[in-house]
């Protein structure tokens, strides 16, 4: 049965049916419904909530609970993000699956509350040190927060690798119907790395030091393969009225959204505009984008930055056809006229833009 | 709304009740097997004293959630007439708290209709049901969903609070009757 939840807590909600018993974080608006919910409900599943002193803090805890083959996950937005960035990277080296929940907004620095996407380069390039990726997922709505939180637990416990869902602060705080279907996990190996005692075996170390550089090299080496794999497997998109576009846009989450909109405003015009919304923010699905490119006469990429998206896009197009931006920063978003104003003036040349 | 698309904004004081109106209108929406969205206004102004939530209610899959000419406002103080009177789309309808809000100037492409919802709430004996009194009133003039939706969506959120569901009830009639006498 449908029910009517805010997007932060059908996060926390959905991450307690796909198995998290253990959430560490650090309230900031607009992510707090998260760590809300969880002080709420983790108790009852048999789990706990911790409050920690700091994302600092919050992101070890991470590190030590997942460690030890649990499942966990924080939640934050922005700001604690960024303080967040050195044990990604330690995460990422040790190998620990775990979930992260960013609820972006505006920055840079204290920044404001409003929504924004300008934690794009963070997220997909790695704000940490090191070569290291997160899978990066990007829902637009109340359900695919639902739908890819579930998943984001079992895509982090195959890679061993750690997965991000990253929102706006409109998509943390809207409500829409939501269901909780049964979900169909992955097959998933024992966690037979984890540091979770060793009693009649060997002791398991989960360390991401190594005092050589050749063993660095091939460490970073094997890791290397497993980016590489995960690029290959892992890239996820989702088209609207793609088929017989002349012309398309590529937004994720509440962008995407709104440019849902202005293309139905540019289809009642009779132009044949359509949205390409990646899923994955890395991988980036450039597979999805790349069989549309012999169709499109001009891209348009739709922000919530200064425009950092649209550098994956243009690596993409490479030169094939013009690739436009349309972008509002700071915690503002476009009205759906915006983009259909910015799409004419920058792709047809008309219009005042 | 022609297009089968209500897009609504609920605007007051924090306290007066306008995100749990918006609620309730996205509760009925969804027992209505209708498409809905619900956002509140959750930044600075929050922390200002004032609080409003736009609610788009659909017969069609929702693109952009966020609303930025309603076809239905509501003002429940000043400060939000102020804000909002310019967004409301030509020939929508702003329902304006004429209790606390006083006759400022207006707009000739929309409509204003002014009701007393505090003084009415305090006839039934409750100021702070004055919000339901005006969904009451929305829900005579402009209505989007059904009566009896509505009323259920009230009575859900309630919870198990049987005395809050009739007083929100008894509000809610009292909206529809005074609109049904008025206007």
């Amino acid at each position: 049965m449908a029910m009517l939840m805010k997007g932060n807590e059908a996060i926390a909600e959905a991450a307690i049916q796909a198995g998290c018993r253990l959430f560490y974080g650090y309230p900031i608006t607009p992510s707090t419904e998260i760590p809300e919910y969880m002080s709420k409900k983790m108790k009852s599943s048999g789990g706990t909530y911790l409050q920690a002193e700091s994302e600092v803090a919050a992101i070890n805890m991470v590190y030590g609970a997942g460690a030890v083959g649990e499942r966990v996950m924080t939640g934050t937005s922005s700001p604690g993000f960024s303080l967040m960035q050195e044990g990604l990277s330690y995460l990422f080296a040790a190998e620990i699956p775990c979930v992260i929940v960013d609820v972006m907004r505006s920055g840079p620095g204290l920044g404001g509350l409003g929504p924004t996407q300008a934690d794009y380069f963070q997220l997909t390039k790695g704000g940490g040190h090191g070569d290291y990726h997160s899978i990066v997922l990007a829902p637009a709505s109340v359900q695919e927060m639902v739908d890819l939180t579930k998943e984001a637990f079992d895509i982090a416990d195959y890679y061993r690798n750690l997965v991000i869902v990253a929102v706006d602060g409109i998509l943390g705080q809207m409500m829409e119907p939501v269901e909780f279907p049964p979900y169909q996990g992955r097959k998933l190996s024992p966690k037979t790395w984890a540091a979770s005692g060793a009693e009649g075996r060997p002791k398991n170390n989960v360390i991401s030091y190594y005092l050589t550089p050749d063993l660095g090299e091939s460490e970073n080496l094997r890791w290397g393969q497993k980016i590489s794999l995960m690029k290959e497997s892992e890239q996820r998109f989702s088209e609207y009225l793609m088929d017989d576009a002349e012309f398309a846009f590529v937004a994720f989450g509440t962008s995407a959204r709104i440019t849902e909109t202005a293309v139905d405003m540019l289809r009642e015009e009779g132009l044949k505009v359509g949205l390409f919304r990646p899923v994955s923010l890395w991988p980036f699905p450039e597979k999805g984008l790349s069989a549309r490119l012999p169709q499109i006469k001009g891209w348009m990429s739709v922000e919530l930055s200064s425009g950092q998206m649209v550098e994956d896009v243009k690596l993409i197009v490479n030169g094939q056809a013009p690739v436009g931006l349309c972008k509002r920063q700071g915690g503002m978003t476009p009205e759906p006229e915006e983009v259909v104003d910015a799409f004419k003036k920058q792709m047809l040349g008309r219009g005042q833009g | 709304m022609t297009s089968g698309i209500t897009k609504y904004l609920f605007a007051g004081f924090g306290g007066q009740g306008v995100l749990f109106i918006g609620k309730v209108m996205a509760q009925a929406a969804m027992l209505a097997k209708r498409q809905v969205t619900w956002i509140p206004a959750y930044g600075p102004e929050m922390r200002g004293g004032t609080a409003n939530c736009s609610v788009i209610i659909s017969n069609k899959r929702i693109g952009s959630p966020t609303v930025g000419k309603p076809d239905i406002a509501l003002v429940m103080n000043e400060a939000s007439y102020q804000k909002f009177i310019a967004s409301v789309v030509p020939g929508g309808t702003l329902y304006v708290n004429s209790s606390i809000v006083p006759d400022l100037q207006g707009r000739d492409d929309i409509k204003i209709v002014r009701v007393p919802v505090n003084d009415i709430a305090h006839e039934i004996g409750e100021a702070k049901v004055a919000n339901i009194v005006m969904l009451g009133v929305i829900q005579a003039l402009t209505p989007t969903l059904e009566d009896e939706i509505l009323i259920k969506a009230l009575v859900e959120l309630a919870g198990k609070k049987p005395e809050l569901a009739d007083l929100n009830s008894r509000a809610f009639k009292a909206g529809i009757e005074y609109a049904q006498k008025h206007f």
